[in-house]
């Protein structure tokens, strides 16, 4: 399987020009060990793109990579016509743990991304930080500390403060992994309605094939060792989508695809290693 | 208020027993005064000269607060120079753990032969031996913030003084108290032990490392103990005192501070 793929429905349009655009990217580690080889991916504006395969495969670090964390050993990102250094303030990181600030209250903690961006006026960081708690449905503990919420409600306020400046992209690394199935899938619906609101892209690393199905536009199956993208699957569901959406038998069609796609591969590596 | 009440009880209960069992031990082993004195005898000492004891006492709180003051200032500032890059902490660390294993008792007398006898040496000696504490936690602490929260203040372009105000210096605090709390207790051991080596300017006046040793030389037990008592209280409210703030800063939002059963 090489790298290169069908074009997707969406990026066949031609007027629109893709929001993120990835080519021929290659990340190789200190110690050698090629993690990403060769991988091409465009993401059009409103592109929701789950990154999902094996461990190793590098979605992870596919995702820092876009961000600007971690530089590219080959080939180019461009995010919105910049690279991702200049680009960070159109995109926010949100990470598996919730990563707040302990000391600070929730109010606080969504207040931070703007008082870094340097909103230099408090009232309107913190009506800024109210809206977004009022969006998240948080009001009620805005003067609570992380240390008193639930996982779940942490999580959303990690969501609330990424979406506090306004990005264009929202980068996720398995931002629902540590939680139960049901605080997931209620994230999920939530999710995207944040996301008819506010109308961001979004990348998006997950190890839950359902999870995937039900949020993206596509799905990216990667191979592991060296990572490289093996399949690019579409997923033709209209928004909104509805909860009700996870008992449609097209849907369970399109998460068997995916399952079947990383089942593949996982017989090939044991066959491989035999 | 009932329940404190309760809880101060057993502690209470537990002084009486002993205070008595010591009263009663000495009358009925007819022990010397001078080897062991009841414990109404220490009090009576110590309020007899309860002038030359509030000025022992004055004296030793004044060096080990101030040491105490000096070595929180050093402290950080010594953390923060460390904190700022591995490089540095491999060239410094060596040293500063010398200030933990060179014993104080040991470079005591040089200070005295260099600064002469007096506050000032015996606030360096107390400074000297806080410091180590208080640079080893907070440097801990500024280094060892989550990956993924400085990853999140990149991710905001934020700059290194945000990144060091806004996320070290506050997830450092826990930490910092650790050190408070160790140097807090040591800095009434350094007074004594500096008083030991370099307290009297005048004869009989002192502070309480001094009184007792003076005490020790007159064969006054009594006052001795009552000295010994004193530097217990002393400590403690040094103690008490770092507990304090550090319940002040962190009950809100971190878990060494919190009841158990706190939502």
């Amino acid at each position: 399987m090489t790298a290169t793929l069908p074009i997707p429905a969406a990026a066949a349009d031609p007027v629109t020009k893709p929001f993120i655009s990835v080519a021929g990217l290659t990340k190789r580690f200190n110690n050698g060990v090629t993690v990403l080889d060769n991988v091409s991916l465009d993401l059009v504006p409103g592109d929701f793109v789950s990154l999902i395969g094996p461990s190793g495969c590098g979605k992870s670090t596919l995702l820092k990579l876009v961000s600007g964390l971690s530089p590219v050993s080959g080939g180019s990102i461009t995010v919105d016509g910049m690279t991702p250094n200049n680009a960070r303030e159109v995109m926010s990181f949100i990470f598996q743990d919730a990563t707040l600030l302990p000391w600070r209250t929730v109010i606080g903690n969504i207040e931070l991304g703007l008082e870094l961006e340097g909103t230099a006026i408090a009232t309107q960081r913190w009506s800024k930080a109210v809206e977004l708690l009022k969006l998240v449905g948080l009001s009620d503990v805005a003067n609570h500390y992380p240390r008193q919420l639930s996982g779940g409600m942490k999580m959303r306020v990690s969501i609330a403060r990424a979406l506090a400046i306004r990005p264009k992209l929202l980068l996720m690394d398995e931002p629902f992994g540590a939680l139960d199935e049901m605080t997931r899938d209620y994230l999920n619906e939530e999710l995207l309605r944040l996301r008819e609101e506010q109308k961001w892209t979004a990348l998006f690393v997950t190890h839950s094939v359902a999870e995937a199905v039900f949020l993206s536009t596509r799905i990216v199956v990667l191979q592991a060792k060296p990572g490289r993208i093996r399949r690019d699957i579409p997923v033709p569901f209209p928004f909104p989508r509805l909860p009700h959406l996870r008992s449609d038998p097209a849907y369970l069609d399109v998460v068997g695809q995916v399952s079947q796609a990383l089942r593949d591969m996982c017989v090939e590596s044991r066959e491989a290693r035999a | 208020m009932k329940r404190f009440l309760s809880q101060l009880g057993w502690p209470v209960g537990v002084l009486v027993a002993v205070l008595s069992l010591w009263y009663f031990a000495t009358k009925f082993f007819e022990v010397p005064a001078y080897i062991l004195p009841d414990p109404l005898r220490v009090i009576s000492a110590g309020w007899e000269k309860r002038d030359n004891l509030m000025t022992a006492v004055r004296i030793s709180a004044v060096e080990a607060g101030g040491g105490f003051a000096l070595s929180v200032v050093g402290g950080v500032v010594a953390a923060f120079v460390l904190a700022q890059s591995a490089l540095i902490r491999r060239c410094m660390f060596p040293y500063t753990i010398l200030l933990q294993t060179v014993p104080i008792v040991a470079i005591a007398p040089l200070i005295l032969m260099w600064f002469g006898s007096g506050l000032k040496s015996v606030l360096l000696i107390v400074f000297i031996i806080c410091l180590f504490p208080i640079i080893a936690n907070t440097t801990q602490g500024l280094i060892s913030v989550d990956q993924n929260l400085l990853n999140l203040f990149r991710m905001s372009n934020a700059s290194r003084s945000q990144v060091l105000f806004k996320l070290r210096f506050p997830h450092a605090i826990p930490n910092f108290f650790v050190g408070l709390r160790i140097s807090g207790g040591l800095s009434v051991i350094g007074a004594f032990t500096g008083e030991m080596f370099a307290s009297s300017n005048a004869v009989g006046e002192g502070g309480l490392g001094y009184s007792i040793i003076y005490a020790n030389s007159q064969l006054q037990t009594d006052y001795l103990f009552a000295l010994v008592i004193a530097c217990a209280v002393l400590g403690s409210c040094f103690f008490f005192t770092v507990v304090f703030f550090e319940w002040f800063f962190l009950h809100n939002w971190h878990a060494s501070a919190m009841k158990p059963d706190a939502e």
